[in-house]
């Protein structure tokens, strides 16, 4: 095994090498001949890699606009990467071309968002949202057998089957997750993507969600890619984690080595960073510096105009992945070595 | 005395069928200098509670009850124009979306000088001075350069620090801050978190925070009020409150936020769901799930009621069994 490429694990169920996704950002043809302007190119994902074990949960976190969401499009197939490849239990997804190739994977493979109420068709009734996949995938073989199979997911995810009847705005805000997860649950997936499944909910709501996710993990040997950027609920739900920043993954460790000993600076600068119940009283320093351009990122480490410990090599030269322990870091400080223990100034002064 | 004293505030939505009260027999107070947080689950009546305190409750909504008193004075029913001069002059707001507060039509130091100039007798060229001194204040970038630029050409932090700037150009004595770091990175609200409490420090200014984020309570807050279904469950010292709440709403939503450090056994969290307003169960608006609930509290609302040295606590299990109301 080489450098940052853990991911030749038997185990692996999702493997995603080099995976990149460019958008074309520059304004509208003819405005962009007139005014002169250049085309513009703006890298969401530039060569991430990581794999997911089978039951694990691997998450992403980062700040907003680093990429996460669009790491995970593309891990269910519903965006086509720019560079790089996405295995799914040994199967090469790009390599698919004929639908009839697709469609098994695609079942296997189903994503909640966070937005329970704008991912749910306002205008079917609750049960019909939920055979969603059961249809599509041609899954059941007679009406009897569709309302059977609704009405026991409906249930698994601690709703009644009654509830089928209803439309979706009858529902509070954590119901309606529990609607789009009972959808995902239809179809038997393997996989789950979970795109902030509960930032839209309040806490008490939150709590619900990610027991009963994690529940359903349990009884059904699931494996999640959960995104958040909500550091406590990551650490709560994570065996493996990615800290993202600015397209690109600088940290990859278990829960908790990330959480004792994070290594890379951006991730330590986030755990500074979240506010902690704990804490109530305590003064905490705010981090300088603003999340930069994506379009024009600097150069070298993206990470160096706000790091602490950047020198002239980090203004220059990209860092590359390495395996630290049992992390992977991109960071040349923490390949010099230059990198003091870290210590949460939360907990100690 | 407080600078600001609320009591017994009801707000009413006037509906179809019956009117909904959103806010139910609420008193809180804020005294100069003070950050008190105000938490609790979404339609729990945190906005509305703010909005009523600005006067910007829009009709057929009102103010149906209670007094809401600024430095000593009713405000509560005064004439609109009286009204509009409290509100930016001696009260600043500041709402979740930054983007909702300042105009796309009008650079960030246009907008800034109107304010101004519209609280103050500066002349232009002094307000001009005055807005950089503020973008400054607020953590903008080199604000020379950047007052000239209109609101899309900043980030989300930066548009919030000038809706702060905003906010703060009359130096009002009171904030209201609506879910102001809520659609901001981690690292983007404690900058933010950092200069709402030094304004506090440094300008005496008193500030109501509204939010859902415990987190942000805790570092921010010197105390707290829950609320849950429009009415104020307990309220105290923001330390004594998240360590050791009483309430058992209080408790629940405590014990359910997960934790740094903490193992990956499952959250406490409290079954079922707010009520709708048309829905509010007669008693304590908490009692179908409430884990210590008796008969008792399905039948009588528990009046908010002084159990240790600053704080206050709605529920039975606090009360010496002679609540009249
Ligand atoms: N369809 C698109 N066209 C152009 N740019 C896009 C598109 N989708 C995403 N982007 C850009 O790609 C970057 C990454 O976006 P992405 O949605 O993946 O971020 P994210 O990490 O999920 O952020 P958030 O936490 O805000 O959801 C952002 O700068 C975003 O503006
Ligand atoms: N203009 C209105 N007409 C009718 N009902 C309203 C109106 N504004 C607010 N409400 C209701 O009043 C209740 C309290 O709303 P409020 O906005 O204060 O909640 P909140 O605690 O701020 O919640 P959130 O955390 O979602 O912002 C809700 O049930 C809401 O639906
Ligand atoms: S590579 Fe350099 S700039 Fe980037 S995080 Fe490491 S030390 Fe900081
Ligand atoms: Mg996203
Ligand atoms: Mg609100």
């Amino acid at each position: 095994m080489t450098g940052a490429q853990m991911t030749d694990t038997p185990e692996a169920l999702i493997e995603v090498r080099d995976l990149a996704k460019t958008f074309d950002v520059s304004k509208p043809g003819l405005v962009r001949l007139l005014e002169g302007l250049p085309v513009q190119a703006l890298k969401a994902v530039d060569g991430v890699a990581f794999s997911i074990r089978r039951g694990e949960t691997f998450s992403l976190v980062g700040e907003s606009g680093c990429g996460k969401s669009s790491v995970a499009r593309m891990v269910v197939g519903l965006d086509r990467p720019t560079r790089g490849s996405v295995v799914f239990d040994g199967t090469d997804l790009a390599a698919l071309r004929r639908r009839a190739d697709i469609a098994p994977l695609r079942r296997r493979m189903q994503m909640i968002f966070q937005d329970p109420y704008a991912s749910l068709n306002p205008r079917w009734r609750v049960a019909d949202v939920v055979a969603e996949p059961l249809d599509a995938f041609g899954l059941v073989r007679s009406r009897s057998d569709r309302t059977e199979k609704v009405a026991e997911v409906l249930q698994q995810v601690g709703l009644s089957p009654d509830d089928g009847r209803k439309y979706p705005h009858e529902f509070s805000g954590g119901q309606r997750q529990r609607i789009s997860i009972a959808r995902a649950l239809a179809a038997n997936p393997d996989f789950v993507v979970c795109d902030e499944p509960t930032s839209a909910l309040d806490v008490s709501v939150q709590a619900q969600i990610l027991n009963l996710m994690k529940d359903l993990q349990q009884r059904f040997g699931l494996t999640y890619l959960f995104i958040s950027h909500d550091l406590s609920v990551v650490n709560h739900v994570s065996s493996r984690i990615g800290v993202m920043y600015l397209g690109r993954l600088c940290e990859v460790a278990t829960a908790g080595d990330l959480f004792r000993h994070p290594q890379h600076p951006y991730s330590r600068l986030l755990l500074d960073t979240i506010p902690d119940v704990a804490m109530a009283g305590r003064a905490r320093a705010p981090v300088p510096g603003e999340v930069p351009d994506p379009i024009d990122p600097p150069p070298g480490c993206a990470f160096h105009p706000r790091c602490p410990f950047a020198n002239e090599r980090c203004l220059q030269e990209r860092p590359e992945p390495a395996r630290y322990g049992h992390s992977t870091v991109a960071c040349h400080a923490v390949e010099e070595q230059r990198i003091p223990p870290f210590s949460r100034s939360n907990t100690g002064r | 005395m407080a600078l600001l004293q609320v009591d017994r505030l009801r707000v009413e939505f006037p509906a179809r069928q019956r009117t909904l009260v959103a806010v139910d027999d609420v008193s809180l107070s804020i005294d100069a200098g003070e950050v008190l947080g105000v938490v609790g689950e979404s339609g729990a009546g945190k906005s509305v509670t703010g909005a009523a305190i600005i006067g910007l409750i829009e009709p057929p909504g009102r103010i149906a009850g209670g007094e809401i008193r600024f430095a000593g004075r009713r405000i509560d029913c005064l004439p609109d124009d009286a009204k509009r001069h409290i509100r930016g002059r001696e009260i600043g707001s500041v709402f979740q979306d930054p983007l909702t507060s300042l105009n796309p039509l009008f650079t960030v130091g246009q907008q800034l000088v109107e304010t101004i100039l519209a609280h103050s007798d500066r002349t232009a060229a002094d307000a001009r001075r005055h807005a950089l001194r503020l973008l400054e204040e607020v953590g903008i970038p080199a604000p020379a350069q950047r007052i000239d630029a209109y609101p899309h050409e900043f980030s989300g932090g930066m548009r919030q620090r000038v809706v702060i700037a905003l906010a703060i150009c009359a130096a009002p004595r009171l904030i209201i801050a609506d879910e102001p770091t809520t659609a901001l990175d981690v690292s983007i609200q404690s900058q933010i978190i950092a200069l709402l409490k030094r304004l506090c420090r440094e300008h005496g200014t008193a500030i109501m925070l509204i939010t859902h984020d415990m987190g942000v309570i805790a570092e921010t807050a010197d105390r707290v009020a829950v609320m849950y279904a429009g009415r104020i469950v307990e309220v105290g010292p923001v330390r004594q409150i998240l360590r050791s709440p009483n309430h058992p709403y209080t408790q629940g939503l405590m014990e359910s936020i997960p934790r740094l450090g903490s193992d990956s056994a499952p959250l406490a969290q409290i079954d079922g769901a707010m009520p709708r307003l048309h829905e509010i169960p007669v008693g304590c608006a908490f009692h179908p799930r409430c884990p210590d609930a008796s008969e008792r509290c399905r039948e009588t609302r528990p009046a908010l009621r002084m159990v240790a040295d600053s704080a206050s606590v709605a529920c039975l299990l606090f009360d010496d069994g002679c609540a009249d109301d």
